[in-house]
């Protein structure tokens, strides 16, 4: 069972631009594990690493004043791509714990919400600020549906009630899916064709 | 009932419960395909709940992605890239023994790319929902399928239950009407389509491709154009069956026979959108504008037509795409040199696409700067493709010939390419560092990876055509 989770406070970090994809977030390369857990060293590792294996000092995710942020701001249409959970995982478990971004990939925001990472479309305004802001705190809350800023700034956030109720209560789906196996197999069970 | 859409009646027909405010759809799934990289973490958490595969028998498995393509050594050692790739195919052989579900292994006659092996052994069906741990499981919707790619939690919810929680997602038609020009494929088009509503313009939305041109297409070329859909951002893309996915059904090995044959034959033709349907969106596609089309930039919506230039004004984005692919603004991709041609991958590693490439290659040789890779997307493939000598055209062209797999579309089985190189590839996705750390990629059709093997330069395979009408 997940911690059950009511509200996110951390300084932003912010990835500007649109299209960050799975291969950047967790390079194929490192998908042949069987586990889910250590992920984290290899999250966005051709931007976090150069060719040698150095830290590359630009990148926003190794610079020192962003050490500990848990929410990453990023571009329009993050976590397009692959379904590999690994960018989740890989994510979680560099430390960030929330992606905000004027949208997100369909796949990537179903298996990020399924992990407890709080994977959240927000407004262009919203955005602008956040990227304005970067580095400050922001509260992300759940019981709300509000992101605020810490200028006071704040703004609701749209989230399936459903995965809202999951992630407070620190459910999983997988349990809910269980006690529907009665209804599973009356379906299977009464269907006229099966293709 | 009022006029559906074919994905409306597709999802209400596997509902076993239907949404509501505060809840997913719970959707039954008829086929589940696994392979080695998105699974093992899903078995771990079924042993881990003491839960059992519900369905083996809509189960199927193969080893796809991180799978040596080079041939096995005499003593039957393969060139793995490291022991862990090894360890995880292990790890799923050892889990479809313990859950009892088919697996297409090294020995195995059927083995493929899971997109490739689906449809080919008549798993994929007409009316059925399809779901993999892939993101390109877009591609089964050719056959009028609900088909799409899930994370490894997913994974193990279908393991267990065969059914996903789901949204309903809206609809989009997508129709495309004419006739292709000559050298231009189901890649050109569908290049072309994320170009114009860019990599999220499918984002929430299920594709309906409909038109004269997608019904003129062969079920390859159907699978082409799903198979990218994942590209546009979309959850999945279908298209409606016919006559030509009929005919292509029969008599494959798991297709059904005799009295189930009719059965099946007269739920498939139900399986059209009603003519008063609404999409909740409709995109219109003249083919006769498709050119060949490829990609400069750092996503699949960063297209250009071959005999086109980047942007002259590039914007921040663009502008990093320009800068990772060594283009300048404004530059012609035509003449640009290429260091690495690969054909294959589940977009474009079918038979019909081998002989595109090799109707170019033959009795030709490629460019010596160029490394050529064909890789068939799965044995059956590959046997075909030997049984028509198309093995010794690329043989004899100078390109490599491999095992079936998914080799330099992922580049996860050491097949890459060299830092700072620019791939040709038939593949789908130009991310940076897709092919390998450094790796720049431009994806086309086969016929066009072909042209540019051949000159070793970007080069607009009608050039090819014209010589050849000539
Ligand atoms: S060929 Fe490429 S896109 Fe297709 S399943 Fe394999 S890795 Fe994925």
């Amino acid at each position: 069972m997940r911690q059950p989770m009511n509200r996110l406070v951390s300084r932003t970090v912010v990835l500007e631009q649109a299209d960050i994809d799975t291969d950047q977030i967790i390079p194929a390369r490192f998908l042949t594990t069987t586990q889910r857990e250590g992920l984290g060293r290899h999250c966005f590792a051709d931007w976090r690493f150069d060719r040698q294996g150095q830290p590359n000092p630009e990148f926003a995710l190794n610079r020192s004043e962003n050490a500990g942020a848990a929410i990453l701001v990023a571009g329009r249409n993050f976590g397009c791509g692959s379904s590999r959970e690994h960018a989740p995982w890989a994510l979680l478990d560099a430390g960030i714990q929330a992606v905000l971004a004027p949208s997100i990939a369909d796949i990537f925001r179903n298996n990020a919400l399924k992990n407890g990472l709080l994977a959240l479309p927000v407004d262009e305004d919203l955005h602008a600020r956040l990227v304005e802001r970067q580095g400050h705190a922001v509260e992300i809350d759940l019981q709300q549906q509000r992101i605020v800023l810490d200028d006071g700034h704040s703004a609701s956030f749209e989230i399936e009630p459903f995965v809202r109720r999951c992630l407070m209560e620190g459910v999983d789906d997988f349990d809910f899916l269980l006690a529907r196996l009665p209804a599973i197999a009356n379906f299977e069970g009464a269907r006229a064709w099966t293709p | 009932m009022s006029a559906r859409t074919l994905f409306d009646k597709l999802w209400d027909a596997h509902e076993v419960e239907p949404q509501a405010a505060d809840r997913p759809a719970v959707l039954y799934i008829d086929l589940h395909l696994i392979h080695e990289v998105t699974s093992p973490q899903a078995f771990a958490e079924l042993n881990r709940r003491g839960l059992s595969v519900r369905r083996p028998d809509r189960t199927y498995g193969t080893i796809d992605h991180s799978t040596p393509t080079l041939a096995a050594a005499p003593d039957g050692q393969r060139a793995w890239v490291t022991t862990e790739a090894e360890q995880q195919v292990e790890a799923l052989r050892r889990n479809c023994r313990a859950h009892g579900i088919a697996l297409e292994d090294w020995e195995s006659e059927h083995r493929g790319i899971v997109h490739v092996m689906g449809p080919e052994l008549g798993l994929t069906r007409p009316g059925m929902t399809i779901v993999c741990g892939d993101s390109h499981t877009s591609t089964h919707g050719a056959f009028g399928a609900i088909a799409f790619g899930i994370g490894t939690t997913e994974v193990g919810h279908v393991l267990a239950t065969q059914c996903l929680l789901q949204r309903r997602p809206q609809t989009m038609a997508i129709e495309i009407e004419g006739e292709l020009g000559p050298g231009v494929d189901a890649k050109d088009v569908v290049l072309h389509i994320i170009g114009q509503i860019g990599v999220g313009g499918g984002r929430g939305h299920a594709i309906e491709y409909r038109g004269s041109t997608v019904r003129a297409m062969s079920m390859e070329q159907r699978m082409t154009l799903c198979n990218m859909s994942i590209e546009a951002g979309a959850r999945c893309g279908l298209v409606a069956p016919d006559q030509t996915t009929f005919d292509w059904m029969k008599g494959r090995r798991h297709a059904p026979e005799g009295d189930a044959w009719r059965r099946a034959l007269y739920e498939w033709q139900q399986l059209v959108s009603d003519e008063d349907a609404v999409f909740d969106r409709v995109v219109r596609i003249d083919a006769r504008d498709i050119r060949p089309t490829l990609t400069w930039g750092i996503h699949p919506g960063q297209v250009v037509a071959v005999d086109g230039h980047t942007p002259r004004e590039p914007s921040f984005e663009e502008n990093r795409g320009l800068r990772y692919m060594g283009f300048a603004a404004g530059d012609a991709v035509i003449g640009r040199p290429v260091q690495t041609v690969f054909v294959g991958s589940c977009t474009n590693g079918r038979l019909s696409d081998l002989r595109q490439a090799a109707s170019l290659l033959r009795g030709r040789r490629i460019h010596p700067g160029v490394r050529m890779l064909v890789v068939p997307g799965s044995v059956q493939v590959k046997r075909e493709a030997e049984s028509e000598g198309l093995d010794r055209v690329f043989l004899e062209a100078g390109a490599e010939w491999r095992e079936a797999g998914c080799s330099m579309c992922i580049a996860m089985n050491g097949d890459l390419v060299g830092a700072g190189e620019l791939a040709v590839s038939t593949s789908n996705r130009n991310f940076e560092g897709r092919q390998g750390p450094g790796a720049r990629t431009v994806l086309a059709s086969p016929l066009t990876a072909a042209a540019c093997a051949l000159t070793g330069r970007i080069t607009d395979p009608r050039d090819y055509l014209q010589e050849a009408a000539a």
